[in-house]
């Protein structure tokens, strides 16, 4: 019956496809949003735990330590390894005289460890010549990139060779690396502890994070406590470690009150479409609806039509929303856009447009039941 | 005689605003099986409601109304529905085809309804398209039939199930008067036979020669039931 009528079954089919967009677009963006806020935890993947000052809530939120806690964290039972890493923000200044603010990241001298696991030019061991370091490829090629030769034209991307200036030193690009995009998106830049401590402001305390690693068998759990009870510094797996920075986003920022107004503003829209127009159309038929009850159909059957054309309306709405978020991520793709689509996010919002659905269903059955077959017979 | 439909007593109010409005004041009624019975009367007198009682989709307060030997009243709903599936066909002033469906496919229906698979109802279906006329348009939709041929689709999807009673509401009432003589010159062909009844709520002078006997209804009562007189 609704498929007769085009009007109506577009209308419902945009609001459900509508429905189903924003619920999977915008929590789509706000998990890309939420996953770029520890990216730097799993772009770093050899360590088992991460140690730090107890105070530290976030992997942005550096609170620094001193240069002996490395021994101090070596010299626990159960650790393989430990190795020293700097990560704070200085400003870059570019051959153009323009600044940009960057996070530098300095790596232990000799084993490199946290550095970038691709390269896109250069090689890793370079960095140990002098003044060398390592830039992100999304960081060379917009915010650290050139200006265009020409007014309006393309700017032109970081390449190894160039040089940049970080505190008045000179700092040698040796490679490009890809990496996950951060939060705060800014450029990403690598180069050896030793060197990061002589880029950044003098401070009697550099050491952002002590990245461990525990022997073969080792419970790395009670390592971790093992390591707080033995330094009183905190200490993290990577997995807590990426919860503690997502929990911190989660109750500090609004990033998810927003997205979340988004959603049920797109459920609500959606539903109010989809279930005003569903119910017109029941209204409309309702004397059809009646023909059908007076020739004997059961409530049953007219109840099971109801609920196939809302399963029918309800799937095709779900899947062209789904589809153009599908075609959303991947048009934006390369963009700065945060975008993470798991498979979770087609039930969740599946569900959304089931409950739609059903309630748009709902309202219009219990017209239907209540309908006394004898208006047939009204004019 | 076989009586299709027995009506005794028959009493129906209706509260409306508070306001009992009575419909029908102790109808006796009794429609014979191979007639066709019309039942006139001016708009408010009951004739709806007494056709609706009749066909069994609205319940009396106080009476007896027997289908064929049997009191709808009593039944199960379930039994009822089913009843009413199988032993009754409705023609309606507004013919109410669903427009989404084809001739075929409306005529259909009410095999499906009684649990006829599809393939086998569209096939009766086109045949009995045939015998009202419209075999070559079983294929329209109802927005694509004059007035004429949709009430025509309505009648073979009365007849489609071979049912014992027929009810025809104003059947001719939205229609010219060519096409409603036509339509009853139809009606008289296709749907009285010997194990039939044909009952006709109308208003339509024009068709009251087409009828076997007519029972005029006033204010709730059948006040008169007659023959009509017949034009050679």
């Amino acid at each position: 019956m609704l498929m007769g009528d085009k009007g109506k079954y577009i209308g419902i089919v945009m609001g459900l496809t509508f429905a189903s967009l924003i619920m999977t677009q915008q929590p789509a963006i706000f998990m890309g949003l939420m996953s770029r806020s520890y990216s730097f935890i799993t772009d770093v993947g050899l360590p088992d735990i991460w140690v730090m000052d107890e105070k530290v809530q976030f992997i942005d939120d550096i609170k620094s330590l001193q240069d002996t806690e490395l021994y101090r964290v070596r010299g626990v039972s159960g650790v393989e390894w430990a190795m020293p890493m700097y990560k704070g923000m200085q400003k870059a200044r570019m051959s153009d005289g323009t600044f940009q603010n960057c996070t530098v990241i300095g790596l232990d001298d000799t084993t490199l460890i946290g550095a970038p696991a691709v390269l896109i030019e250069g090689k890793l061991n370079d960095l140990r010549r002098s003044d060398s370091v390592i830039v992100d490829f999304d960081g060379a090629n917009e915010k650290l990139a050139k200006p265009p030769l020409i007014e309006g034209g393309k700017k032109i991307p970081l390449k190894v060779g160039d040089t940049l200036e970080l505190n008045d030193k000179r700092a040698f690009v040796v490679g490009i690396a890809k990496v996950t995009r951060t939060f705060q998106s800014q450029p990403t830049i690598y180069t050896t502890y030793s060197r990061a401590k002589i880029y950044a402001p003098r401070e009697r305390k550099l050491l952002s994070f002590v990245l461990v690693k525990a022997k073969a068998g080792q419970n790395i759990q009670e390592l971790t406590k093992r390591i707080h009870a033995n330094t009183g510094l905190a200490a993290y797996t990577q997995q807590e470690f990426m919860d503690l920075t997502f929990n911190y986003f989660m109750k500090n920022t609004g990033i998810p009150i927003n997205f979340g107004i988004s959603i049920t503003l797109g459920f609500i829209v959606g539903a109010a479409i989809a279930g005003q127009t569903f119910y017109n159309f029941t209204l409309e038929n309702l004397r059809q609806f009646g023909v059908l009850k007076a020739m004997g159909t059961s409530n049953w059957t007219l109840l099971r039509m109801i609920l196939l054309q809302a399963i029918l309306v309800g799937s095709t709405g779900y899947g062209m929303g789904v589809g153009l978020t599908a075609l959303f991520g991947y048009a934006m793709r390369n963009s700065i856009l945060a975008f993470k689509f798991p498979w979770q996010l087609l039930i969740f919002s599946g569900l959304g447009v089931s409950f739609i659905c059903m309630f748009a269903a709902l309202i219009s059955i219990l017209k239907v039941i209540r309908l006394e077959p004898a208006i047939v017979f009204k004019s | 005689m076989n009586i299709a439909v027995r009506c005794e007593n028959l009493i129906k109010t209706y509260d409306t605003g508070g306001q009992k409005v009575t419909a029908l004041n102790s109808v006796n009624l009794e429609i014979r099986l191979a007639e066709l019975i019309m039942l006139v009367g001016p708009s408010g007198c009951g004739k709806t409601t007494l056709i609706s009682v009749i066909a069994g989709i609205l319940d009396q307060d106080a009476g007896l109304c027997e289908l064929f030997g049997e009191n709808l009243l009593t039944m199960k709903s379930k039994d009822k529905l089913r009843f009413r599936a199988s032993q009754i066909g409705f023609v309606f002033q507004a013919f109410n085809l669903l427009p989404s469906l084809n001739a075929a496919e409306n005529v259909s229906v009410p095999l499906i309804i009684n649990g006829e698979k599809r393939g086998v109802a569209q096939k009766k279906a086109i045949d009995v398209l045939e015998r009202v006329g419209l075999g070559e348009r079983w294929k329209s939709f109802p927005s694509q039939l004059s007035g004429g041929q949709q009430q025509r689709v309505a009648i073979a999807r009365a007849l489609i199930h071979s049912p014992r009673l027929i009810v025809c509401d104003e059947p001719t009432s939205a229609l010219d008067h060519a096409s409603g003589h036509n339509i009853m010159n139809l009606l008289k062909e296709v749907a009285v036979d010997e194990n039939r009844a044909l009952v006709i709520v109308t208003h339509d002078s024009r068709i009251f020669n087409f009828a076997d006997r007519m029972a005029e209804m006033d204010d709730g009562h059948i006040v008169k039931i007659s023959e009509p007189l017949r034009t050679a």
